[in-house]
């Protein structure tokens, strides 16, 4: 039975947080390594908008002087801070999918019955989605790298802070998603309705002033509404070594805000959690 | 009180008029009783009894509409951190990653209760100990058959020394030899080391071992004592006929 000694015993509060964190983080690695496939097509599938279409549209679809850029880049080199926000929204989306799964089968509760406020443990799930999605992010870069997209040197190393940012927030938006989707069958379907627009709706295949002078004011409009347009032009600048702050305050904002009301989602006393359906009884 | 002090002289569990509606469904009406320290207590109900509810309720995962829980007297709602680390729980739904080894698994929920380095092996060791599971410590969880998996979940349950063990329907998907020796174990356990036990259940014959029985039915408390008591006031032969009966009657009292 536990005494007064064996509380003297546990863990510090920090010390437990950590431990918690590295759990959840390790267990995330974990399991991402044990699904190659989930690896293989996280780096084949922007590869593939690399190699396929930025290159088909290699010398169609240049940018003119456009900060950061300093000169006239290739279509290829515009659109890689676009793929790289499309790793970073996919795995916020798997991580979305992963809480669904882990719902469906029953190892959410463990996590939601760990005697921490159940904020840091939701916190832990975003920072473990955080570390798989810069891996990958990594790995495309290498197949960039490899097709010689130019890229400044230091970029891969200035970058990184915008990952972090940009992976946080997704999978922030993702864990949102996780709060509302009940079943792993209508996953598929939500996910059309937010992968989709979210990426085509942005500036990740084209510029904000080129949507515009096309005549696609609305288009401009959402773009610019949606959180995943910040994201890529805040990894577009840091890959020059440059902090675009607009998009920075965007990013954390739509952070901030998505995760205060999935924390909420996941307060038994106030989310949908708390209302099971009739066959829990 | 603060969060780390408990006296001995308070309830393991105390649960007053609680109260869990789902929609035009009231699945605990006004649900209250008190297990003391070190007792074996059976929850007894049939399908859609409120038990899982109940148990939802108590592991902070749903909150009652209505009413209070204390855990060695700390209020759930108050203090549910302290109150989470006081509890071990088996869930009635399967909680083990089937894709990570027996090892990882526990890893991962050493480490949700804050047990590193040398404490988290230890406890590893001993919940693997507790039903010689030593050489399936690399064995992925999805090659184990279920009565194995339950009692490593149990034993994951033990980890970080738990004051309180829950368990929701523990025996669910296990053969007869196996559901006897888990609950022997938890029995053996519960003595040994002084656990309060709340053991939620729709089988008659798991509860003969214990300390006392509540029968809850459609939500509500309709017994509650001693196995023998039950079945004395009951004029049943048996717990089983004494379980019949109190939950056929609630449905006759309900229907008039």
């Amino acid at each position: 039975m536990s005494t007064v000694a064996d509380a003297a015993a546990r863990p510090g509060r920090v010390r437990h947080a950590m431990a918690a964190l590295g759990a959840i983080t390790t267990r995330e690695t974990l399991r991402f390594v044990n699904q190659t496939g989930r690896l293989v097509s996280a780096v084949v599938r922007p590869s593939l908008w690399l190699v396929v279409f930025a290159a088909g549209f290699h010398d169609v679809l240049g940018v003119s002087v456009t900060p950061p850029y300093q000169s006239y880049v290739t279509y290829d080199v515009y659109i890689l801070p676009g793929l790289i926000g499309m790793v970073l929204l996919f795995q916020g989306m798997q991580s979305s999918l992963a809480l669904v799964f882990d719902r469906e089968v029953g190892t959410l509760r463990l996590l939601l019955t760990a005697p921490l406020p159940r904020a840091w443990l939701l916190f832990c799930k975003l920072v473990a989605g955080t570390v798989l999605a810069v891996l990958q992010v990594y790995a495309f870069l290498a197949v960039a790298w490899a097709f010689d997209v130019e890229m400044p040197p230091a970029g891969a190393l200035t970058v990184l802070p915008a990952l972090v940012l940009g992976g946080l927030c997704l999978s922030a938006i993702g864990l949102v998603l996780s709060v509302h989707i009940k079943r792993l069958e209508n996953f598929a379907g939500t996910m059309n309705f937010v992968i989709f627009p979210a990426f085509f709706f942005s500036t990740a295949l084209y510029p904000l002033w080129r949507i515009r002078e096309s005549g696609a004011s609305w288009i401009a409009w959402a773009a610019q509404a949606n959180p995943f347009t910040h994201v890529v032009e805040m990894v577009r600048f840091a890959l020059y070594g440059q902090a675009a702050w607009g998009n920075i305050g965007a990013v954390l904002a739509f952070a901030a805000i998505a995760f205060a009301v999935a924390v909420r989602g996941y307060d038994p006393q106030r989310g949908v959690l708390g209302r099971a359906p009739r066959d829990e009884t | 009180m603060t969060a780390d002090r408990a006296d001995d002289a308070l309830p393991g569990i105390a649960v007053a008029d609680l109260v869990k509606t789902y929609g035009a469904v009231t699945a605990l009406d006004r649900v209250s009783f008190s297990l003391p320290r070190g007792s074996f207590t059976a929850l007894l109900g049939p399908n859609g009894a409120g038990k899982s509810t109940l148990m939802q309720i108590l592991t902070g995962l749903f909150a009652a509409d209505s009413g209070a829980v204390a855990v060695d007297g700390l209020s759930l709602s108050e203090n549910p951190v302290a109150v989470l680390a006081r509890l071990g729980i088996v869930f009635q739904q399967p909680s083990l990653d089937l894709d990570l080894t027996v090892a990882q698994n526990l890893a991962y929920f050493a480490g949700l209760h804050g047990l590193a380095g040398a404490r988290r092996a230890a406890a590893i060791d001993g919940a693997l100990s507790l039903f010689g599971l030593g050489d399936e410590r690399r064995t992925k969880v999805r090659k184990l058959s279920g009565g194995t998996r339950r009692k490593i979940e149990l034993g994951r349950a033990l980890m970080a020394d738990p004051s309180i063990l829950l368990l929701d329907e523990a025996t669910q998907g296990l053969d007869p030899a196996s559901r006897r020796d888990l609950v022997a174990h938890v029995r053996a356990l519960s003595d040994r080391r002084g656990l309060t036990v709340l053991w939620a259940t729709h089988i008659v014959s798991e509860v003969a071992a214990a300390d006392a029985v509540i029968v809850l039915d459609r939500g509500r408390i309709v017994a509650s004592g001693p196995p023998a008591q039950i079945v004395a006031e009951t004029g049943a032969g048996s717990l089983e006929e004494a379980f019949l009966a109190l939950t056929a009657r609630a449905g006759k009292d309900r229907a008039a």
